[in-house]
Order: C-alpha cells, then sequence, then structure tokens
C-alpha cells in the first residue's frame, strides 16, 4: 500500500466515517474530513514534484476515492471532483506558466478546485457554453449562471468553461482557472436532495475575471475527451465501488452475526453471495477500465480513438447501475435492520448516494452518446489486447 | 473552383446545420470545430461521407482531427481511396 492509500484510510477510518451520518443528515461540507486530508496533503498528490507535488498518477487516486467512498460517499465524492480539475491542469498546462505556478500554489496550498461546467440554458449538455470569456485589454470577464457548483463556497478555485470568445459557436468551449480572488459567487438556488448531500452543490450566478494566461490552451473538447471525461468516469466508479462495498460489508458483518447465532449460514448467505459476485465484476470493470485507461495515455491516437470514449461511457453507465444492484441485494440481506436508519447494517445512506450516479450526467445522455459513437466503431478489440 | 471531392464535401455541410457560418465562405483550412461542429455532429459527417463517396473510413482515420477542415477531411477520402478528379 502506497503511503497516500494508508494516509487516505486512516483519514477514512478516523474521521470521514464518524461525521459521515452527521455531513448528510445536515448536508453540511465534510469539513472535519477536508481539514484531515489537508493536513495528510493528499490534495496536491497529482502535482507533478517539478510544481512541488507528490507525481502521483490517476490510479493512486482512484484507490484513494475507492477507499473514502466506503467511509462518507460525499467527501469521495469531492475529493474526486477536486482531483479531475487537477488532472485536466496538469495534463493540459503545456507550456503555460501561469498554470503552473498555480499547480504549485495547489500543492502548497493544498487548494481545493472546484467546477462550473453546468450552465443554464444548455439543457444540460456541457458541451455547450452560453457564457463567454470576454477578452479586454489582455485580461478576460466572464459571467456564467452554473446550475450547480458542487462546494463551490468551500473551493479555494473554480474551473469555469465557457465559449472561447462571445462571437464563437456553443460548442467552440475552452476551460479556464480562476482562484478565488478572481471570482464572486451569488447564490442562486441550494442542494437538497436525496443523497450526496454533503457536496454542497448549490447554484449560482459566478463572476469572474483575470488573465487571459488562465485559460487553458487546449480545446475543451480536447481536454474533455482526454482527460476530464475518462478521469470523471475511473474516479466516480471507484467511489461508487467504494460505497457498494461497504454496504456488502455490513451484509457480510450481519450475515455471519446470524450465523453465530444459528451456528450455521442462514439461508441469506446465498443473496449476500450474490451480491459479492456483483461486487466483483463492477471491481473488474473498474480496474480493466482503469489500466485500459493507463495504456491509453501513452498514444494520442489511443485516447482519441472511439474505441476509448466507448470503454469510458460504458464505465461509468455500467458501474452507476450496479452499484445500485448490489445494494438493493444487501438489503434484502439485512432486511430491516439494513432498512432502519439505526443500526449497524443501515443502508439508507449508501442506497441514496448510489442512486445519484445514475442522474450526475445521466445515463440515457451518455447512452445517446455512445450510441452515436458506436456508429464510428468498426470492430472490438481482442480479448488480451 | 473547388474538385469534386471538396464541392461534394461542401455541399453534404450545406444540406446540415453542423456549422454556424456560410459554407461558401469557408476556406478550405478553417477551423470546422471553430465554426460550430461538435462531436457529435462529427459522427454524422463521418456517416454522410461514407454513403456520399461509397466508402468505409478506416479506425486510425476516425479522429477528431479528421474532421478538423475540408481540406483535412478531403486528405481523408484521399487516403480512403477516393480519386479528386474522376467522375
Amino acid at each position: 500500500m502506497t503511503p497516500w492509500l494508508a494516509a487516505a484510510r486512516a483519514v477514512g477510518v478516523e474521521t470521514a466515517s464518524r461525521h459521515a451520518d452527521d455531513v448528510d443528515r445536515r448536508a453540511r461540507f465534510p469539513a472535519e474530513a477536508f481539514a484531515a486530508l489537508r493536513k495528510e496533503k493528499l490534495l496536491g498528490i497529482m502535482v507533478p514534484r517539478a510544481e512541488g507535488g507528490a507525481g502521483a498518477g490517476i490510479a493512486d487516486v482512484v484507490a484513494i476515492c475507492h477507499e473514502l467512498g466506503q467511509r462518507c460517499a460525499a467527501t469521495a465524492m469531492i475529493y474526486a471532483m477536486h482531483q479531475i480539475q487537477v488532472a485536466c491542469i496538469v495534463r493540459h498546462a503545456e507550456g503555460n506558466a501561469w498554470l503552473k505556478d498555480f499547480l504549485m500554489r495547489v500543492a502548497r496550498d493544498q487548494l481545493l478546485l472546484a467546477s462550473a461546467t453546468s450552465e443554464a440554458g444548455v439543457g444540460g449538455d456541457v458541451r455547450s457554453s452560453v457564457c463567454a470569456i470576454e477578452p479586454q485589454d489582455g485580461r478576460f470577464k466572464l459571467v456564467k449562471e452554473a446550475t450547480v457548483i458542487s462546494y463551490g463556497a468551500e473551493a479555494d478555485g473554480i474551473l469555469v468553461t465557457a465559449r472561447r470568445t462571445p462571437d464563437s459557436p456553443a460548442s467552440d468551449q475552452v476551460i479556464v482557472v480562476v482562484p478565488k480572488m478572481g471570482y464572486e459567487l451569488e447564490q442562486e438556488s441550494a442542494w437538497d436532495t436525496l443523497g450526496m448531500r454533503g457536496t454542497c452543490s448549490n447554484g449560482y450566478r459566478l463572476r469572474a475575471g483575470g488573465e487571459m494566461a488562465q485559460v487553458v490552451p487546449a480545446p475543451y473538447a480536447d481536454v474533455s475527451a482526454m482527460t476530464m471525461l475518462p478521469v470523471s468516469h475511473l474516479v466516480w466508479s471507484a467511489l461508487w465501488l467504494g460505497i457498494a462495498t461497504d454496504a456488502v460489508a455490513r451484509a457480510r458483518s450481519y450475515v455471519r452475526a446470524q450465523a453465530r447465532k444459528k451456528g450455521g449460514a442462514p439461508s441469506s448467505a446465498a443473496r449476500l453471495a450474490e451480491a459479492s459476485s456483483q461486487l466483483q465484476l463492477m471491481k473488474a470493470t473498474v480496474v480493466g477500465s482503469l489500466r485500459h485507461y493507463e495504456a491509453a495515455l501513452v498514444s494520442e491516437d489511443e485516447i482519441a480513438a472511439p474505441a476509448f470514449a466507448v470503454a469510458m461511457n460504458n464505465l461509468k453507465t455500467g458501474t452507476s447501475r450496479m452499484a445500485v444492484q448490489v445494494i438493493n441485494q444487501c438489503l434484502l440481506v439485512c432486511g430491516l435492520a439494513g432498512y432502519r436508519n439505526d443500526s449497524p447494517y443501515s443502508l439508507g445512506r449508501h442506497l441514496r448516494d448510489a442512486h445519484s450516479a445514475a442522474l450526475m450526467v445521466n445515463n440515457d445522455r451518455i447512452l445517446a452518446n455512445t450510441g452515436n459513437l458506436l456508429m464510428a466503431l468498426r470492430e472490438d478489440p481482442g480479448l488480451l489486447e | 473552383m473547388y474538385n469534386r471531392v471538396e464541392a461534394q464535401i461542401r455541399s453534404i455541410l450545406k444540406g446540415t446545420d453542423y456549422l454556424q457560418v456560410n459554407v461558401d465562405g469557408l476556406a478550405e483550412d478553417a477551423d470546422l470545430y471553430a465554426a460550430g461542429l461538435n462531436s457529435h455532429a462529427t459522427v454524422n459527417l463521418m456517416l454522410s461521407l461514407e454513403e456520399a463517396f461509397d466508402i468505409e473510413l478506416p479506425d486510425r482515420l476516425l479522429r477528431r482531427r479528421t474532421f478538423a477542415s475540408i481540406k483535412s477531411i478531403a486528405e481523408a477520402l484521399a487516403e480512403a481511396g477516393v480519386k479528386a478528379e474522376a467522375a
């Protein structure tokens, strides 16, 4: 186990899990867990060594999301979303000195980065923008009606998508990095939801300004295809797997307690076996997709191929469904003990959190996109390549 | 004058709402993504090209940059065996 994973496990077990129910009940930011993650310097691990970070890879972050997901899904989701932003800057900063300097600050000051991709007026399509970068004497201004900025109020910086210029079409987007001092947030909606309550994903009117150098040089289309989309689906899947893993662990303790009383495995053990089998499929999908991403990273052609995009979409739609299925099985195993909110086998929070998976970027939208991509897919790769 | 292939590419683009600019005013190397082409439309454009030229674009050409300009599309079609001047 890497020292990062060991530290994340300690934060998860000692801090995140202790406050998870309160974070959920009050729909509040998991402040204790993030203080602990900052203390362990886990927010900046993906920043390259040259910029003062630890140079960790995507696998390290995936493993941490899986770990945290078992303790507090909101903590895991916020950590995941933060690392998606870091990955985008790390991979696409190119020679941009402002962005490299910002990465140094992320590592040194353990900055927490949020994302403003959703916008009113685009029908949920994050690959379209209404707002635009308005250049003015080497600087820019930007106003965005962001329907959701998860943990916006707690963030130290936000990555914002916008049209490249006020004359650009909706699909010609860039992504711009804005540190806290460069924006103002006016809250327009609250976040009182079924699950993932601690992500505090309020809606805001975002007013931002800064230097043109804060705009990531690559088109957002490339940043999205090569980094934001695959990394999002990997870290999300890992934390959904974490939620399902803890559900199976609770079901297992329940069955074990029953077995001790009865002096043998009860009939519900067969259903536990079913949940364990589904969990294994889910895990194999996450790990296989992670290896696929790592292999594709070495070649721009690989990562731009329709087959890669299809695989990363399938990861998201597949694992988001599987998480709910696994938890449902566990609920049947635990019965009322799982249904209760005041039992050690309670699965209510797990189930509510997991239901967000199919909705955060709606699976129907992703499936439609995958269906379109399949028109460009010629043949499936072989089994072991 | 455009050659046959380029004229047909332009005619396909004109028959769609993929772009937000007048196709006639586009230089052959103008960035189609900056003109409004998105990823969904790119797949549809690929299908229209395959139908119009009766070809199948090989995997290695199914990249974003293949569809970045009229010129790059014409080059991809040539690579896929479409002859520029043949009737």
